[in-house]
């Protein structure tokens, strides 16, 4: 995007880590007001994070989190506020399931079946997501309201559509999906000391943030897209439709968020049941919050956030609370949004500091000559 | 020219008078990228209108700025009534009794005058609101001073000229001794610009004083007693009206001899470009802002729209580009029908646009000044390829309107808000004049600009006539209407009242055109 000065590069990364101090500073605090020793808390934290299993399943919730930060990532990019993402998997992961799970699917081939539950959850997700912004273009109606009605609503149906697609879990009072046979399960990958597999679709998650990068900063449409964000008055009158991008961009986040549920169900749970993770839509904000909207940005934010939330676990063995984990996560989003605004700030004032010297109009009159 | 010059507060001072209302001295603010203040210095006597007059850019806003502590001087001190004061906030300058009456009002339409005056500083009483004194406050102010304005009224139903009193009664109303006008003409018809001399009159006989802003050299005339000048960000001259003409008031305001709006021979041919019929467009409210209005500019000619702004000029822009719907009229570019066009597909048809504000409609501040160059032609090249974006075209071709229409910038790279106004609107202009365009829409095209991106900006538009184009100029600069434009149409309550020959036309009668006040004023010409 901007030229790889070191500048750049140094502004680029003062706000995420300025605001990764702050919150271990207020962590600390909060640690011994509370009257627990911080350096064990770090201690305990560190020796969980290096168990191969703890490392596993921390890149396994990154790759959600990373899908779900992208899905939202769209819409923030031109000022949308996608805040259905959460809503938009879990019916999408639920049909999809239903549909993976499908007792004539058995005898369609492997890929097919893999790529028609995917496509299933994007349609799913996109449909979800095209209702709020069918209200927003012809109505008017703003998303952030309606993306969190159709959360609840998305919650509600999605209990009403698993009564109705559910067997029980054996050896469980859970219910969940018809489970998905072998054919329709995407394989892990091994990781040496650790039985559970990392997802198979990482890799998709790879694509989807390659996919981002490249339309948004190559192609026309995301130019569009990222000059309605930037300034929309300016975008209208250079041509941009702007109703049309809200719809498109709308779907294609809640295409992505569609995505979101997709590791875990076709790589572990292969049902969506009762226990089915929800909440990721959510995460999926902060962490494109952390990672700036940006591709590389929010892969290391997810992977941060799944560290954190992994390690947690360790937590209650040495005697401190783990919910210690999620204020400091709180506290990073806090501060993130506020480092991000001042060093944006800080950016402009250097930059025309910059133009101004190199123009020599910083101190203007020396006496013009008339 | 005659510059005396302003050395500390000799020039106004008479022996033993009173302490200065508001003394700046050495006043200097590094602000890159504009033009920043630079060792002003002005002394305002007790009970006089002070005007400070300037070119737009040159700095005034800014000064006014740091005298009602929006914000601070890097430099200088400032001393009310002989003291000496450090404003931190607006809080601070209302608390020595400094008022700002802003050029846009800001107004609750849907509050009464009362509610407005009161709003902020509201009286209270036992817990509650006591609405009865600051009512009776108001009548008294607005009695004492021969303002006229009811208390009990809603704001919408208002015009201009009472909006604007109901600001100078707000700032009264917190007890202002020295009232800040920040282009208080701009938005008001000349019958309007009396009354408001008259109040400014009878302010200062209640021994009030008042900081008049403004680039209008006769009406800075008509009203000041005292006046300042400023240039490229600070003072260079203090003068008495009787002392000086307008014109040389000009010269001292721009500092050489003014570039001159013209036009050469005319290049008007008899190839109709855009033809506009029956153009009506209504507001969400459902007012008629725009009534049936038509027009033709043939190959190689100016059509100027003039105008008090607010009549709709910035509707007809909008819905000749497309932005805004229209309810009925025909739009035909040489010979097609464009009304049911999108704004993309008009601007590929070959229609530019300079828009009237620049940070709105005109670039994207915090984009790269070739992410800009890409604005406005996405579908076409050297920016595009397909479907995909050609960065190294869009940064070679970005590079050559930096060069060939004098952007002063050190890199492609830094985003556009790092420029001088007059920087960004002849980059506007570069970008507007690629791809071979065929209609220019200029709307206020040197509004906020230097001296000399204004000469070159009209240069740029002499071209494009030169060029052929079809020219539509929106101004509110009168000169440059009269200057620049083939023929001349006059833009009232949206409707296009009369057409004028701006060979023969004066700013003079051109002004009461605009207000529909002398329609005899202007000889009607038969289009």
């Amino acid at each position: 995007m901007k030229r790889l000065t070191p500048r750049a590069v140094l502004l680029g990364i003062a706000a995420p880590v300025g605001a990764l101090i702050f919150a271990a500073i207020v962590s600390v605090v909060i640690l011994i007001v509370t009257g627990h020793s911080p350096a064990g808390t770090l201690e305990a934290m560190i020796n969980s994070a290096q168990r191969p299993r703890t490392l596993v399943n921390s890149v396994n919730s990154a790759t959600n989190y990373y899908l779900a930060a992208v899905a939202v990532a769209i819409g923030f990019r031109m000022n949308l506020f996608n805040i259905g993402v959460d809503g938009q998997y879990r019916i999408a992961a639920l049909l999809a399931a239903g549909f993976a799970g499908a007792t004539w699917i058995d005898g369609v081939p492997a890929p097919i079946r893999i790529v028609g539950t995917i496509m299933v959850a994007m349609l799913v997700g996109a449909a979800w997501a095209g209702l709020a912004a069918i209200l927003k273009v012809a109505r008017g109606v703003s998303e952030v309201i309606s993306t969190i009605m159709l959360n609840a609503i998305a919650t509600y149906l999605g209990q009403y559509l698993l009564l109705k697609l559910a067997v029980p879990v054996a050896g469980s009072n859970n219910i969940g999906t018809r489970p998905i046979t072998a054919g329709g399960q995407v394989p892990g990958f091994d990781y040496p000391g650790s039985t559970s597999k990392v997802y198979g679709l990482i890799i998709l998650a790879v694509l989807v943030g390659v996919a981002y990068w490249f339309i948004l900063s190559r192609t026309r449409f995301g130019f569009d897209l990222r000059a309605t964000g930037m300034s929309e008055s300016a975008a209208v009158a250079s041509g941009v439709n702007v109703k049309r991008m809200v719809l498109y961009s709308m779907l294609f986040s809640g295409a992505v968020a569609g995505l979101v549920g997709m590791p875990q169900l076709l790589g572990s749970s292969h049902s969506y049941s009762l226990d089915f993770p929800a909440g990721l839509g959510f995460i999926g904000i902060a962490v494109a919050l952390l990672g700036r909207n940006h591709p590389a940005g929010m892969a290391l934010a997810a992977l941060l956030w799944g560290v954190l939330d992994n390690s947690a676990n360790s937590l209650d063995v040495a005697g401190v609370p783990k919910e210690i984990v999620a204020i400091m996560q709180g506290v990073i989003v806090l501060s993130v949004v506020v480092a991000y605004e001042l060093v944006r700030r800080y950016r402009v004032r250097v930059e025309q500091h910059h133009v101004g010297r190199a123009l020599g109009t910083t101190r203007v009159p020396e006496e013009v000559s008339a | 020219m005659s510059t005396d010059e302003p050395s500390g507060s000799t020039g106004t001072e008479t022996g033993a008078a009173p302490p200065h209302a508001v003394e700046l001295t050495g006043i200097t603010k590094r602000f890159p990228g504009v033009v920043a203040n630079a060792d002003v210095n002005i002394a305002v006597r007790a009970g006089t209108v002070h005007a400070i007059v300037g070119e737009n850019g040159a700095g005034k806003s800014t000064l006014m700025k740091i005298l009602y502590g929006m914000q601070r001087p890097d430099e200088g001190s400032i001393t009310v009534d002989g003291s000496q004061v450090d404003f931190h906030s607006p809080a601070d300058a209302i608390k020595a009794g400094i008022g700002m009456v802003h050029q846009h009002f800001m107004l609750a339409d849907n509050l009464t005058v009362l509610e407005n005056v009161v709003l902020g500083s509201e009286p209270r009483a036992r817990g509650g609101l006591d609405f009865r004194a600051a009512r009776a406050r108001i009548r008294e102010i607005s009695k004492s001073y021969g303002l006229g304005v009811d208390p009990d009224r809603l704001v919408d139903e208002l015009g201009v000229g009472e909006r604007q009193r109901v600001e100078i009664l707000k700032v009264l109303y917190r007890g202002a001794r020295i009232l800040i006008l920040d282009e208080p003409t701009a938005v008001l018809v000349p019958q309007e610009v009396d009354e408001l001399f008259g109040n400014l009159r009878e302010l200062k006989a209640e021994g009030l004083t008042i900081l008049f802003i403004s680039h209008k050299l006769d009406e800075v005339l008509d009203v000041a007693d005292d006046i300042t000048v400023i240039r490229r960000g600070t003072t260079v001259a203090s003068v008495r009206p009787g002392d000086v003409t307008a014109r040389q008031l000009a010269e001292l305001m721009v500092g050489s001899a003014l570039p001159v709006p013209e036009l050469r021979e005319s290049t008007v041919t008899d190839e109709p470009i855009l033809d506009v019929k029956g153009m009506t467009v209504t507001s969400a409210d459902g007012r008629t802002v725009l009534d049936d209005v038509s027009f033709t500019i043939h190959a190689g000619e100016v059509l100027g729209i003039a105008g008090v702004e607010g009549n709709g000029q910035a509707e007809l822009v909008d819905a000749v580009m497309g932005i805004r719907p229209t309810a009925a009229g025909v739009i035909t570019l040489r010979g097609e029908n464009i009304s049911r066009l999108s704004t993309r597909r008009r601007r590929e048809a070959g229609m530019a646009f300079i828009p009237e504000d620049r940070h709105r409609q005109g670039v994207m501040l915090e984009a790269s000044l070739w992410e800009n160059r890409i604005l406005g032609h996405q579908t076409r090249r050297p920016n595009v390829r397909g479907p995909l974006i050609d960065r190294r075209g869009a940064k070679a071709d970005t590079q050559r309107i930096v060069d060939e229409y004098d952007v002063r910038t050190p890199s492609i790279d830094v985003a556009a808000t790092a420029l001088s106004g007059g920087n960004q609107q002849k980059f506007i202009v570069g970008r507007e004049m690629s791809g071979k365009p065929i209609v220019l829409i200029a709307s206020h095209p040197t509004r906020g600009v230097d001296v000399g991106a204004q000469a070159a900006i009209w240069d740029h538009i002499r071209r494009a006539r030169t060029e052929h184009l079809a020219v539509l100029l929106i101004s509110a600069d009168l000169d440059e209407l009269i200057g620049m434009s083939d023929k001349l149409a006059v833009i009232l309550r949206g409707r296009l009242v009369s057409q004028l020959d701006p060979k023969s036309v004066t700013p003079q009668a051109l002004g009461s055109a605009m207000t529909g006040a002398g329609e005899d004023a202007g000889e009607e010409v038969a289009s």
